[in-house]
């Protein structure tokens, strides 16, 4: 086999990690970074977004529309959360830990209830392709771009448009905002809304690839916990280059050792950085550029 | 409030005694019969849930058909169930609960392997008696344990030399990483070698693992003739559809799939493709006792989405439990066992014939090869009747000699005397 083959199999697998990574932490950093609210219920909110991914596929929509759908329907559960519950509780920043903990289980025993044990999957589009001696899921790409896609646009959204100003200056000094006329109450709500969705979507892209469970969310969050702790804060500065250390980390560990030394992998690189940057690396990043 | 609606609450207020009264009345006259207390500790909720909720419906059934023809030796069979989540701690917890505080004469309980081992000091400890109704990775030795799933010498020593003959000796194991996962691995490492074929690879998979991209490259690299998966838990059967996805286009061959978690019905087709299972039980074996047991299912449980391997081994052991206590004219144990060791308790199960076989105190199966096909319709290639428990006994346990209540593998026999 030659040189190319191994590189490619090498970025493919590098890409693949990296968009489970940043899409199942993204939700999850903006959440935590904008707001100092730590959503345990984030597995449930992604796997509300598979669900209705799912569902919609069966009812006759197409992949795409599905997906936008579970991700609409999720930031709307995210409007009714905040409005209900993380509202009250954002002066109790440990309290919301409980309380979306809370969330997660009704959320989790609710879908076994209601839903059943499992949902029919959908089928993962597209097909394969051959490069050397393997083949490989044409659909993996997909989810690799639209993890670029997703970092892209949560950029543009916090930066150039009237939204990300408002909230950005909400978080930095709330009273001062709402001095200035911002409704922080209307801007918090958005961005829970926003990371709701963000939970929604990476449902919606992984609906396709996996088991529909209950319990699905549950495998999302150890990569996505470890994701933002490394990555502290900021989504940009932090989640986007945690995504891409810790998928050279996963893949490298992976292809050497197995699947389990992948997750040894990340959990040491957890350690390692948090004990040298308790801050995570956008905390890093923001220190020496002051 | 007017006088009326006073009278009316009163009335009401009256009635209400009445009612508790009649129901503490049949109460007392339920506990005159003296019921045979059933603990069921069955994961309700969590990763195993899809597979295991089958299994509680089919204890509920049995159950409910004889109280309906009059119960265990006149005695009704009361069950006591307890919601296990998945979780082993918790199978400690309630298998406490069951035997000190509801002190239950029987208990069925346990999915994984790491439950059953969790569970089971404290059954030896408390002198309990307790039914595994599970497939596993065979070697329990234990006289407080009744094992109603196949074994390994059951599931691998018919499934792999098939496969090996049909598409090579190359073989390769992706495996859940804990003991089910590790002896089953074992058993197929084993098994190839006796017949003359070779492993291309094998890895362990931590349970909640959903994520296989560099496992099938892994798999692709070594170029197995077929690909045994025994993977477990919801989360783990992600792999199927991403190898498809991936046109891995491997033949697969398990113990544990379509029979347990109906894959094939859950995922779209045709990423089961060429999936080879041995199994005691499924829906779709076409046998007058096999249908009559699923319509039975069906009409006391119609959204029920599977009718599994464990769910008809669940049913079956009720009844044998039946049968052995009326047999040996009591619920302890130790007269049980004497039935036991006649070696003639049997039954026409819904799969066919089967037998409890006294030395290791496991089941006798007809063993289907179920074959899934491109568009995930069943047949089954090959069918092996009544196969033996054989290894245990042949390894050195006897269970009506002495009662080790030790697990063995192939690598860690029984010692010899």
């Amino acid at each position: 086999m030659d040189i190319a083959t191994h590189l490619f199999s090498a970025l493919y697998q590098f890409g693949d990690a990296f968009a489970f990574l940043v899409l199942s932490a993204c939700g999850l950093a903006v959440i935590f970074g904008m707001m100092g609210v730590i959503n345990l219920a984030h597995g449930e909110f992604i796997m509300c977004g598979a669900y209705v991914t799912a569902a919609t596929v069966h009812a006759g929509l197409p992949l795409p529309l599905g997906i936008l759908a579970g991700t609409l329907v999720s930031a709307l559960v995210g409007v009714l959360v905040e409005l209900a519950v993380i509202r009250h509780l954002y002066d109790r920043p440990l309290d919301t830990i409980v309380a979306t903990w809370g969330l997660s289980l009704i959320a989790t025993q609710g879908t076994l209830i209601m839903v059943g044990s499992t949902m029919a999957g959908v089928g993962t589009p597209f097909g394969s392709f051959q490069v050397g001696d393997y083949s490989y899921s044409i659909y993996r790409i997909v989810l690799f771009c639209s993890a670029l896609g997703v970092l892209a646009a949560l950029y543009a959204l916090f930066n150039w448009t009237r939204f990300g100003v408002l909230a950005r200056a909400t978080i930095q000094v709330p009273h001062m905002a709402a001095a200035l006329g911002v409704d922080t109450r209307l801007i918090y709500s958005l961005t829970f809304a926003c990371g709701a969705g963000l939970a929604g979507l990476a449902g919606g892209l992984y609906a396709p690839t996996m088991t529909l469970v209950p319990t699905m969310g549950a495998t999302f969050i150890m990569e996505a916990f470890v994701t933002v702790v490394i990555g502290g804060a900021d989504v940009f500065l932090g989640t986007a280059p945690a995504g891409g250390l810790l998928a050279i980390v996963k893949s490298g560990m992976t292809s050497w050792q197995g699947q389990l030394f992948g997750q040894i992998g990340l959990l040491v690189a957890v350690i390692i950085v948090v004990r040298v940057l308790p801050k995570g690396i956008s905390g890093f990043v923001l220190r020496e550029r002051t | 409030m007017s006088k009326s609606v006073l009278r009316g609450l009163r009335a009401a207020a009256l009635t209400g005694t009445l009612v508790l009264g009649s129901s503490i009345g049949s109460q007392i006259a339920l506990a005159a019969e003296n019921p045979i207390k059933m603990g069921v500790l069955e994961d309700q909720s969590g990763d195993f849930a899809a597979a295991t909720i089958g299994k509680v419906h089919a204890i509920q059934l049995a159950a409910e058909e004889i109280n309906k023809a009059g119960g265990i030796m006149g005695r009704p069979l009361e069950l006591v169930p307890y919601d296990t989540q998945s979780d082993n701690t918790r199978y400690q917890e309630f298998m406490r609960r069951v035997l000190q505080r509801d002190k239950v004469d029987v208990v069925f309980a346990g999915f994984s392997s790491a439950s059953r081992e969790a569970y089971r000091p404290i059954v030896d400890q408390f002198n309990g008696f307790a039914f595994y109704n599970n497939q596993y990775e065979g070697g329990v030795c234990d006289g407080h344990m009744i094992v109603t799933g196949a074994v390994p010498e059951q599931q691998f020593s018919t499934l792999i030399p098939y496969m090996m003959e049909k598409y090579g000796k190359n073989v390769y194991t992706l495996a859940a990483d804990y003991n089910f996962g590790q002896i089953s691995a074992e058993w197929v490492r084993k098994i190839v070698k006796e017949n003359g074929g070779k492993m291309a690879g094998e890895e362990f998979i931590p349970l909640g693992v959903s994520q296989f991209s560099q496992s099938i490259q892994n798999i692709q690299k070594a170029k197995p003739d077929f690909v045994v998966t025994l993977l477990v838990g919801t989360a783990q059967a992600s792999y199927y559809e991403q190898a498809a996805s991936a046109n891995v286009n491997l033949p697969m061959a398990s113990s544990v799939n379509v029979g347990q978690g109906y894959e094939h019905k859950r995922f779209k087709p045709p990423s089961l493709k060429d999936m080879y299972v041995t199994t005691n039980y499924i829906e779709e074996i076409d046998s007058p006792k096999s249908k009559e047991f699923y319509a039975k299912f069906k009409a006391k449980f119609p959204s029920e989405p599977y009718v599994n391997q464990e769910a008809e081994n669940s049913y079956l052991a009720v009844y044998l439990y039946k049968q052995m206590v009326e047999r040996a004219k009591s619920t302890k144990r130790e007269d049980i066992r004497k039935v036991i060791a006649m070696g003639d308790v049997c039954m026409d199960a819904p799969e066919g014939k089967v037998c409890i076989d006294p030395k290791s105190q496991h089941m006798s199966h007809t063993i289907y090869l179920a074959k899934v096909g491109a568009d995930h319709s069943i047949s089954f290639p090959k069918t092996w009747e009544d196969i033996k428990p054989y290894w245990l006994g042949e390894a050195g346990c006897d269970l009506t000699k002495k009662d080790p209540m030790a697990q063995y593998t192939p690598s860690n026999p029984p010692p010899k005397p």
